[in-house]
Parts: structure tokens; sequence; C-alpha cells
């Protein structure tokens, strides 16, 4: 290959070449195109759910989000929009990182705290979706 | 060439990454927030009013038409990223994609930011 790949598009990350083995780095680069297929459902639908739809943002409250997550359906979109996008968002974070953080150390913390803040997200999100009680007062 | 690394080349197709770059960081940072926010429904229906309130307001709400605008603009060059890499004829018509992302971006933000912001615009001006 050379120096400068012949790259229509050369500022995304380019298709990883095979390699043996399991390799992470095209694992997450498949896995960011899948997430991102899916999201554009959860997350586009979610926007357009709480910011346009009858009424929008005005209408939010306890009571709101008690009458939607009654549903396992939405229960189910809520919790699966919480890992695809908290896993996709922090991944492409990890290779932002990469991309700027060029000692070994300040990448190794940088992805620490990374990895860190998005776990405990991910942990809270998944309880309060579990443990939400609607005859709370 | 280093597998991860990224190579910056100019033009049109680096600006849509690095707007697809800072649109995604941008998403993140705010459902770091917002999974705070909406933790608060378990610790009282008042906790919760309270922070949605701050939604309602139209400083805030005018944010959220920044933050729906990044997220649409990071999901249809999502897209686009993914047809050059997977179709064909992706990558000789990136640039005609390019424009095509834009030009649905704009024809739904344009009646989007009048339904988001319809209810603050009359709260502040007056019903019609
Ligand atoms: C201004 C725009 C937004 C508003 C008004 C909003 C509103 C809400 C509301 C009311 C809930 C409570 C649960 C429900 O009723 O379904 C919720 C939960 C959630 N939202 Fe949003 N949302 C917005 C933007 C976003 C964006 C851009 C994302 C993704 C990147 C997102 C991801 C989530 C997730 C993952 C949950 C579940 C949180 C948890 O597990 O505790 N939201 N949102
Ligand atoms: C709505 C549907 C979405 C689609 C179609 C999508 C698509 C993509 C794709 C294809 C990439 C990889 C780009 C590359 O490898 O060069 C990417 C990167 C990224 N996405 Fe998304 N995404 C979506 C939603 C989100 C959300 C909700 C977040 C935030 C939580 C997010 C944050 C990021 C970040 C931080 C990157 C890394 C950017 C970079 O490396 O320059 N995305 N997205």
């Amino acid at each position: 290959m050379s120096a400068t790949p012949d790259l229509a598009m050369p500022n995304t990350r380019p298709t990883p070449r095979r390699r043996q083995g399991v390799n992470f780095e095209k694992n997450s680069w498949i896995f960011m195109r899948a997430s991102g297929l899916i999201l554009i459902i959860l997350v586009l639908g979610h926007l357009f759910i709480m910011n346009i739809l009858d009424g929008g943002v005005q209408r939010i409250n306890f009571a709101f989000v008690a009458g939607r997550w009654s549903s396992p359906f939405w229960q189910f979109w809520d919790l699966t929009m919480l890992w695809l996008a908290m896993l996709h968002g922090t991944n492409g974070l990890r290779v932002i990182i990469g991309d700027y953080a060029k000692s070994g150390k300040t990448r190794f913390w940088l992805r620490g705290i990374l990895y860190t803040a998005s776990a405990a997200t991910i942990l809270l999100g998944t309880l309060v979706i579990f443990t939400f009680d609607p005859n709370l007062t | 060439m280093a597998s991860t690394g990224t190579l910056y080349r100019g033009g049109v197709s680096m600006w849509s990454w690095v707007a697809h770059r800072i649109t995604g960081v941008a998403v993140l940072f705010f459902l770091y927030v917002h999974v705070l926010d909406t933790a608060l429904i378990r610790v009282s229906p008042d906790a919760y009013d309270t922070i949605i309130a701050t939604y309602k307001t139209p400083i805030v709400n005018l944010m959220e038409v920044g933050l729906v605008g990044a997220v649409l603009f990071h999901a249809l060059n999502g897209l686009r990223v993914m047809a050059v890499d997977f179709w064909e004829r992706g990558p000789r018509l990136q640039r005609q994609m390019l424009w095509v992302t834009v030009g649905i971006w704009l024809v739904v933000m344009i009646p989007g930011t009048f339904y988001m912001t319809k209810h603050t615009i009359e709260k502040m001006f007056g019903a019609a």
C-alpha cells in the first residue's frame, strides 16, 4: 500500500484490512456501522417523539414518563438506545483519543476516564429503567 | 499506513469529517448529562419535573434545536460514510451524496425548527 492511499473519503477510518484471528479494530469498525444503522431509528424516533409529537418537550413530566415506561416496548427501546448509543459514542471517542493523544500515558488516562464515565452511565441508566417506580411521591 | 490513524486531506470531505467528529462527541457529552437528568425520576416526581422545566425555557429550547440538528447531521453523514464503504458506486458519488445530505438536513430542519420552537415563540410574542 502506498503512503497516501487513493481513498475517496480519506478522512474516515479506512476499511481495516484482513488479518489473522480476531481483530479488535475490525470488529469495532463493523460495530460502529451496525450500531449506527439501528441508532438512526432509535434516536431519530426518540427525538421526534420527545420534541415534535403532540406538544413536544412542553408536555414532558413525571406522569408522561410513567405512562411510557408502563409499556415494555418503550422500556426495551430506551434500554437498547442507552446501550448502543453509549457504546457507539464511547468507541468513537476512544478512536479520537488515539488520534490526538500521542503519548501512551495520556492515552491511557484519557481512555480510563472515558471508560469509567461510560460504564457508570450505562449502569445508572439501566438501573433507572429496571427500578422505576410509578407510585413514587 | 497506520491501521487506525486518520489522514488529513482537505476539501469538503475533510469538513464533513470534522463536523461528523464534533457532532458525535457533542451528542455523547449530552447523553452523559441526559442519563443523569433522567435518573432524577428515581428521586421524586418533583425533582424530575424541576429539571425537565429547564428543557422548556427559551434558551434551552434553542439548544435542543441545535442538538437535533447535530444528531441529524451525524446520522445522515454516517449513512453517507457507510455508502462509500459498502456501495460500489459510493466512492465516486461521495461528493454528490454530501450535497444530498445537506439538502435532506435543510428539508427536515426548517419545519422541525418551526414545530420545536412554536410554543416558545407563542409564549414570547403571543399567539397569532
Ligand atoms: C432534547 C432532546 C431530548 C429530549 C426532550 C429527551 C427526552 C427524554 C425523556 C422524557 C426520557 C425518559 C424516558 C422516556 O420517556 O422514554 C428520555 C430517556 C432517554 N433518552 Fe432522551 N431526550 C432527548 C434527546 C436524546 C438523545 C439525543 C439521545 C441519544 C443520543 C437520548 C437518549 C435517551 C436514553 C438512552 C434514555 C433512557 C435513559 C435511562 O435509561 O435512564 N435522548 N429522554
Ligand atoms: C443516529 C445514528 C448514527 C449513525 C448512522 C452514526 C454513524 C457513525 C459512523 C458510521 C461512524 C464511523 C465513522 C468512521 O469510522 O469514520 C460514527 C462515528 C462516531 N459516532 Fe456515530 N452514528 C450515529 C449516532 C451517534 C450517537 C447517538 C453518538 C453519541 C452518543 C455518536 C457518536 C459518534 C462518535 C463520537 C464517533 C467517532 C467519530 C470519529 O471517529 O471521527 N454517533 N458514527
